[in-house]
């Protein structure tokens, strides 16, 4: 994707590269020193600047080849550092500006300065900027060690962000995360290290002509991933993720898990697919997405018993980061290579879906908390009537979720879904369909408790605002029309793709996706919950028959296993364990 | 054994206990040390780094020097918000577990621990 030789001159408009990190971080500098008063309008001026930024640069993006360049000070790399763009950075960019938008949208009436006493609105606005500019240093930086300062600054932004209201608990949520972060930061910075030692250069495009397969690269290419991985909270490294996503407020959870779990997951795209591609990856991408297959295991169950609605969001996000890392056995060519191709396009649009649907999700699910005060699963009979808007954008996101046409997870599924009947690894597509059908069972589940009447008329803690649930609304149905843009300049998809979108073959699909959903929600949740009343009202001994009761046993089997993994020495040696299972599976391969 | 060998030896060396201190001590206080000197294992590989552009026939390759500068400034953050995030905990619990669990009885244990 990225252009083949080192380009040695600043592209026409390559500029909007240095704008597209400048803008925001100025926004930080000037909220920070003009005050709580004006913390609002300089972010929205500085919101509305950069969607101009991200948009021009999808437009200018087609008419320059495909990549933007700009060289800091003229000066070329080695020596220099370059910033560059391709298809995969725009769409990035635009989605992180969209995603920004509406949260913040949402965030105005929340976190109104004066509104609260606390410092929580002047650091959640500094924040989101600090959050944009890191996410956008990581899609247009050209080198590896930019990647690591913007990653670090990423860290920076989002820990303090978990911990905005400042209860002990989320303190406690955000100290681990910024501990267990730091040490994959470091992890990712041996290995910049030990690539500079071997090739004398940071560069992703000089590096990728220069990287062969040799034990030091080997080991470097272990200690990024490994490190990488802890970032995105990749199972079984993910003991920070539940308690820092599901504690934050609405708006900063949104953040968390639409955007910032996919700024370490775009520097692992770049590296196995532009720094990396020389090292032979059969083995390693295998084992990723063994990992990933792990994730939307353990994930989905563990949401599906979760009594809390923001954890269960929450433990969703682990399992669909698990469904992105399946993109890598599926982009591997004959001769055993990452190829750029419909696979990364699959993946990249899956994280896209994700990005939007999510935060929609974490935003409708604060709005149904701020509405009933509360947020548990079983309580929330009765709120579709009470809270029409708010459940109404958790249906629509969670759709675009499960696949639901002409939504980016349908696109992406299907994608992903021709690659594996490509390259022959079926195992792959039942993963994929699996997946799939996971995400339908705690949507479902979810719906029903809301769907179905009260005992008693809900009485409501407060109304959440009107422009808020808007711009949740706008979000979802964002995500639900992924499928129908125009990807091609961007990314590699196949024109005859959309006609296999609408048909008798993926309605079918889609209705074995929901059926098994349900499924899966009657047998594996513990709570009482009313499709298992209704779709067997006739046999509830059936329902509650031995089968059932071996799945929850099962499941709270599956819970223990995730409490034990989410222990620090545990998850620790888990991280120690990835690391030399990646470097041996890179080893072996050669 | 050459200079090249020692100072690599000894940033193994710091690497390996840096990472056994984050993983295994309890305490965030003492996690947040053994990050640091894990912090510094890297920097020592990276002045290692720097030392074979000698080769080449500079005194030293400036690019690793520079990276190291960085590098520091982005632990010592780090560091900073750490021991930030830390202080507020032991502010509001009296205690500094991360474990919420033990902390269900807040202030029952008076080292700290």
């Amino acid at each position: 994707m990225l252009p083949q030789a080192p380009a040695l001159v600043t592209t026409a408009g390559g500029f909007l590269l240095v704008l597209s990190i400048v803008v925001p971080v100025a926004g930080v500098l000037l909220e920070f020193a003009l005050g709580e008063r004006y913390v609002r309008p300089v972010a929205s001026a500085v919101i509305s600047v950069g969607l101009a930024i991200a948009a021009a640069v999808l437009v200018l993006l087609p008419r320059s080849d495909g990549h933007l360049v700009y060289l800091l000070g003229a000066w070329p790399p080695p020596l220099g550092v370059a910033l560059r763009a391709d298809g995969l950075s725009a769409v990035m960019l635009a989605t992180t500006a969209v995603v920004i938008c509406a949260v913040a949208i949402f965030a105005a009436t929340d976190f109104r300065p004066q509104s609260v006493e606390a410092r929580a609105p002047f650091a959640f606005w500094i924040l989101l900027l600090a959050v944009w500019g890191a996410l956008n240093t990581i899609f247009v930086a050209g080198d590896l060690f930019t990647l690591y300062v913007a990653l670090e600054l990423l860290t920076f932004a989002a820990v303090p962000m978990v911990s905005l209201d400042g209860r002990a608990e989320t303190l406690r949520a955000a100290l681990r995360y910024l501990l267990f972060a730091l040490i994959g930061s470091v992890l990712y910075l041996m290995g910049t290290a030990l690539l500079y030692g071997l090739y004398g250069t940071l560069d992703i495009v000089l590096l990728s002509h220069r990287v062969s397969a040799e034990p030091g690269a080997l080991i470097a290419a272990a200690l990024m991933t490994s490190g990488l991985l802890a970032k995105t909270a990749l199972f079984p490294l993910h003991l920070w993720l539940p308690p820092a996503h599901a504690g934050a407020p609405a708006a900063a959870s949104a953040i968390l898990s639409g955007l910032i779990v996919k700024g370490s997951f775009f520097i692992l795209l770049r590296l196995w697919f532009d720094v990396l591609p020389a090292l032979p990856g059969f083995t390693a991408a295998q084992f990723l997405a063994t990992l990933g297959a792990g994730a939307i295991f353990v994930g989905s169950i563990v949401a599906l018993r979760q009594e809390r609605l923001k954890l269960l969001v929450a433990y969703s996000t682990l399992a669909q980061i698990g469904y992105l890392f399946l993109l890598f056995p599926l982009a591997l060519d004959a001769s055993g290579r990452l190829q750029t191709g419909q696979a990364l396009a699959g993946g990249l649009i899956q994280a896209i879906s994700h990005a939007t649907a999510k935060a929609a999700m974490f935003m409708a699910v604060g709005s149904i908390y701020a509405g009933l005060g509360h947020d548990r699963i079983t309580g929330i009979r009765g709120a579709a009537r009470a809270l029409p808007l708010s459940v109404m954008t958790f249906a629509l996101a969670g759709f675009a979720l499960m696949g639901i046409q002409p939504g980016g997870a349908s696109l992406a599924k299907e994608l992903l879904l021709q690659e594996t009947a490509r390259t022959g690894q079926w195992w792959w597509a039942g993963v994929l369909q699996v997946g799939g059908m996971f995400t339908a069972a705690y949507v479902v589940l979810v719906l029903a408790h809301a769907l179905s009447p009260p005992d008693q008329p809900v009485a409501l803690a407060a109304r959440p605002p009107r422009g808020n649930g808007l711009a949740a609304l706008a979000l979802a149905l964002c995500s639900l029309f992924l499928g129908l843009l125009p990807w091609e300049p961007y990314l590699p998809i196949p024109y005859a793709l959309e006609s296999k979108l609408f048909g008798v073959e993926a309605f079918v699909k889609l209705l074995a996706t929901v059926l098994g959903g349900v499924a899966l929600a009657i047998l594996l949740s513990p709570w009482s919950h009313p499709l298992a009343g209704t779709v067997a009202r006739n046999d509830l001994k059936t329902v509650r028959s031995p089968f059932r009761r071996a799945c929850l046993g099962f499941g709270s089997l599956v819970e223990r296993g995730d409490h034990v993994l989410r222990q620090w020495p545990a998850a620790g040696i888990c991280m120690l364990a990835v690391t030399l299972l990646l470097a041996a599976s890179i080893f072996g391969a050669t | 054994m050459s200079a090249v060998t020692v100072f690599g030896s000894y940033a193994a060396a710091a690497v390996g206990l840096g990472l056994y201190g984050l993983i295994a001590a309890p305490q965030p206080l003492r996690k947040i040390i053994a990050f640091n000197l894990l912090g510094s294992g890297v920097f020592l590989l990276f002045g290692i780094v720097g030392r074979r552009g000698a080769a080449a026939g500079f005194g030293n390759d400036p690019v690793p020097q520079a990276l190291v500068i960085t590098g520091v400034v982005v632990a010592f953050s780090a560091t900073a918000l750490a021991i930030g995030l830390l202080l507020r905990l032991f502010q509001i619990t009296g205690s500094t577990t991360l474990n919420s669990r033990a902390a269900a009885s807040p202030r029952s244990d008076p080292s700290g621990n």
